[in-house]
């Protein structure tokens, strides 16, 4: 059945050339979802067959020349919770569906208010009072309506977290503010899921990478007990360049997980401030 | 002795900056704690020190030519 859709996939498929030259079979979005349609299978499936039979989705032309057709297959087969669906979360959101990570969770419990126009991608001036979960949802569809979205409306606790990611082959912190990030990171290590971490505050952040044996945010934020609800965050706000670009770096770390690559930044805190552009990779773990 | 330190702070900790950062005069074996203080932060504020881009305790000392980074908690999203 597999050989006979990659066959129907195959001869629905055009020669297409990349911007370079190269040639490709390609199978657009329309024609894809017909052939799946008529075999039952979900979006998602049928990008998967179509790449498991050489044909490239016209939605990743763009990313096959860097990922190999069996890597985009890796990061369609893959799940990520992204925690938390401000500024850093929206963007995260955005870049995951276009990559083509075939599952995400979705946690937020709060809804979007005016103040988070300036940076949060998600939040427009018509959705605001709306769960922000629920936007991001929305936004998914629209872009990549082959991702599977599963959305979880509420805060995170000691109880709900570890149920939430279990599924999830990498965690993304877009969270803001300090406790809950330990929260997070607690459930991620019982889970043995990897976590990405980010959090900015003006026009500077940092970002880290926490596998579940790694010591973690104790490094960069010391002991739990003695934080502060809210950090630098609280005097300074969030601008949504440094958001945006922390973001990313959350994103491609992410990938790299999934892909099997070396993660480059266990261990490591990359650091960016706007103010000066400068960016640095520092060692978290070398001086304990 | 007097010796120097390259010395950056990052996010709300900038308002403690002094003019001359890049070649901030320190006394040789100053810890990085003293320097702190000197520079007028709170020591709550401060979370995270890096030291030649590691990172460090703040009982280090600090003997000049160093690159000295100095991070309040971040956690904005």
């Amino acid at each position: 059945m597999r050989a006979a859709l990659g066959q129907a996939i195959w001869q629905v498929s055009t020669p297409a050339t990349h911007p370079d030259g190269t040639p490709y079979r390609s199978i657009g979005m329309k024609d894809l979802k017909k052939l799946c349609q008529g075999q039952g299978l979900s979006g998602r499936d049928g990008q998967i067959a179509a790449l498991e039979a050489g044909v490239v989705p016209e939605r990743y032309a763009r990313n096959v020349r860097v990922y190999s057709l069996e890597e985009q297959v890796a990061l369609l087969r893959s799940s990520v919770c992204v925690v938390g669906m401000g500024g850093l979360g929206g963007t995260v959101v955005e870049v995951l569906a276009r990559l083509g990570v075939g599952t995400l969770l979705l946690v937020d419990g709060d809804i979007f208010d005016e103040s988070n126009l300036n940076r949060q991608f998600l939040s427009q001036e018509q959705g605001l009072g709306k769960p922000k979960v629920q936007e991001a949802a929305t936004r998914v569809g629209a872009v990549n309506s082959s991702v599977v979205v599963h959305v979880h409306q509420c805060y995170l606790n000691e109880d709900n977290t570890l149920s939430i990611l279990s599924d999830a082959d990498v965690t993304i912190d877009c969270l803001g503010g300090l406790k809950d990030r330990f929260v997070l990171e607690g459930a991620t290590k019982q889970a043995g899921c990897p976590l990405v971490s980010a959090a900015v505050a003006g026009l500077s952040g940092h970002v880290t990478t926490i596998f579940p044996s790694d010591p973690g945010l104790q490094l960069i934020y010391g002991d739990a007990q003695s934080l502060p609800t809210a950090g630098a965050e609280s005097s300074l706000g969030c601008l949504p360049q440094i958001t945006t670009l922390l973001a990313a770096l959350e994103c491609s770390e992410a990938a790299r997980i999934l892909l099997k690559k070396r993660p480059l930044l266990r261990h490591q805190l990359m650091v960016i401030d706007l103010d000066d552009m400068g960016a640095e990779v520092l060692d978290l773990q070398r001086g304990c | 002795m007097v010796a120097h330190i390259e010395l950056k702070l990052f996010a709300s900790l900038k308002a403690y900056l002094p003019q001359e950062a890049e070649r901030f005069p320190i006394t040789s074996g100053e810890s990085a704690e003293a320097l702190i203080k000197r520079l007028g932060i709170p020591l709550d504020d401060v979370k995270l020190i890096f030291i030649d881009g590691i990172r460090a305790d703040i009982s280090s000392a600090l003997w000049g030519g160093e690159r000295v980074g100095v991070f309040p908690p971040v956690g904005g999203g």
